[in-house]
């Protein structure tokens, strides 16, 4: 369960974790909006070749979205494994998880290929490196549809050039608790960045995470897109870790009581909501984040965070749940961990 | 199964989504799904725009044969890729290239991608620059009435092309 998370990791203050996914597709079929079933499976199988080829040691597992259960596909989203858009056309769609749950090769979602790297904490070197070998590695077998001035073409024209995708989630509560984050969003936004909540596109931001990551792939190096986003992610670490050191001096009691309130919640809850757990989550990270909780580390409490989840969490009572026994089932995974 | 919204029509679309943390299933008629699709799904709604700005492109530049553009290969033409504001294939972006650069321009704030090449990629500009120096050593064994030498490299040529029109599309 979730062992990207347990890679070692920097910043994780503030970092939950970094992503980079590229889109990619092969020249002779069409893009899986406008394919037939069989040629859904003719690439699919195509791919499945090419990976039988892969280095010894580097392990891939094979799953297909119509032989995964309702609850189980949401689940590998709310791991973040997966993209919600995979899911959306089960008989199509499929992929491949690699054994440390570090990379995830996705077969027909929007694009024939979208690849992406997840790991714990800030990490764009180590995710760009891994990203450009796997697809050196599936580009040296594949016929990927390239064009000499458009680049690596997609279906959607907004990932068109270099495919890439690069992001972070970070955690904010101190910018949220001063009323910072709105304004730090619309900077974002304004030197094309794309800013979104915990499970990506179409969902509000809860629990103080964000989702930031570059809009534009084309007419840029993909290094280049890279280091502009990080040094945009670095100035926004250093501003929230200056507000947390301000508002331990200035707030301490007042942050103190919200940190170890929530802390009691979680611990003695009987019945609590996914949107009331986030919250209350969040200010136990904070605490672990300040030093003021020491007996639960980042690491647990991404799991917990996860594991929470509507689809996780009846994954793991390993029964459907309507809402309410869910509140009582979340309640009770919270108890067991803190 | 009754739509959820009007209560009236069969329910033929059936979401399953994760909204705020919660996972949502929602039954609709096809009628009340397109209502709904704007608020449900921002990528919708962001195609919506997309397409807005496309159309709003499309007037501004007088491509009047742009209109009647129909991709080969997936039989998209070019109000379908204006609805959309997706591709159906590779060939797509060779198809409706005269159309492009507006907008890619105003996606990006570029039209030319200038990022990774693929190795394969790489290789066919190698043999195109190949190609180009064996034309000119053919000049010059013409000039010189090495017409032997000549004749050799002319096939090579001839092959070398069938190659490259191999390795192109
Ligand atoms: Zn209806
Ligand atoms: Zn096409």
């Amino acid at each position: 369960m979730v062992k990207w998370i347990d890679r070692d990791a920097t910043d994780e203050d503030v970092v939950v974790s970094t992503r980079i996914r590229i889109a990619r597709n092969l020249r002779n079929y069409k893009f899986p909006q406008r394919m037939s079933i069989q040629e859904a499976e003719s690439i699919t199988q195509e791919i499945l070749n090419v990976m039988k080829d892969l280095p010894a040691g580097v392990n891939y597992k094979f799953y297909k979205i119509n032989s995964l259960s309702p609850v189980e596909r949401i689940a590998y989203i709310e791991e973040h494994l997966i993209s919600p858009g995979l899911i959306n056309r089960p008989d199509f769609s499929s992929f491949l998880l690699k054994d440390d749950e570090t990379a995830t090769i996705m077969i027909n979602e929007e694009d024939h290929l979208r690849v992406q790297v997840l790991y714990p904490g800030l990490n764009f070197e180590k995710a760009w490196e891994s990203i450009n070998e796997i697809d050196n590695f599936l580009e040296s077998k594949l016929d990927y549809a390239y064009h000499d001035k458009f680049g690596y073409l997609t279906a959607c024209p907004t990932n068109v050039g270099t495919g890439i995708r690069a992001s972070v989630m970070l955690h904010l509560p101190a910018l949220s608790i001063i009323g910072q984050v709105d304004g730090l969003i619309r900077g974002f936004q304004k030197i094309g960045l794309a800013v979104r909540g915990l499970y990506g596109e179409g969902t509000k931001a809860y629990g103080d995470l964000y989702q930031i990551s570059n809009q534009t792939t084309l007419g840029e190096e993909e290094e280049e897109i890279i280091k502009r986003l990080k040094g945009i992610i670095y100035q926004t670490i250093n501003k929230e870790r200056d507000v947390r050191h301000n508002l331990l001096s200035s707030r301490k009691y007042e942050i103190e009581d919200k940190i170890f309130r929530s802390y009691g919640i979680l611990k003695y809850t009987r019945k609590i909501s996914s949107k009331e757990a986030m919250q209350h989550l969040s200010n136990v990270r904070l605490g672990i984040e300040m030093g003021i909780i020491k007996d639960v580390g980042f690491k647990e409490l991404e799991k917990i965070t996860i594991g929470i989840q509507p689809g996780s969490i009846q994954k793991y009572a390993n029964k459907d749940l309507d809402n309410s026994e869910r509140d009582i089932m979340r309640a009770k995974y919270i108890r067991e961990r803190l | 199964m009754l739509c959820q919204v009007c209560k009236k029509n069969e329910a033929t679309v059936h979401y399953t989504k994760i909204v705020n943390g919660d996972i949502e299933e929602l039954h609709l008629c096809e009628q009340c799904a397109m209502n709904k699709e704007m608020e449900f799904d921002s990528t919708f709604s962001f195609h919506k725009l997309l397409s807005g700005l496309i159309d709003n492109i499309q007037e501004e530049v007088p491509f009047r044969q742009v209109k009647t553009l129909k991709c080969p290969f997936c039989g998209m033409d070019y109000e379908q890729f204006k609805k959309v504001g997706k591709f159906g294939c590779a060939q797509c972006y060779e198809t409706f290239k005269p159309n492009l650069n507006p907008i890619l321009k105003s996606i990006h704030g570029h039209d030319r991608h200038i990022g990774k090449v693929p190795l394969r990629a790489n290789k066919q500009v190698a043999k195109m620059k190949k190609l180009e120096k064996m034309k000119e050593k053919l000049k010059e064994h013409v000039a010189k009435e090495e017409y032997e030498q000549a004749a050799i490299l002319r096939d090579k040529i001839k092959e070398l092309e069938q190659e490259l029109e191999k390795g192109v599309q």
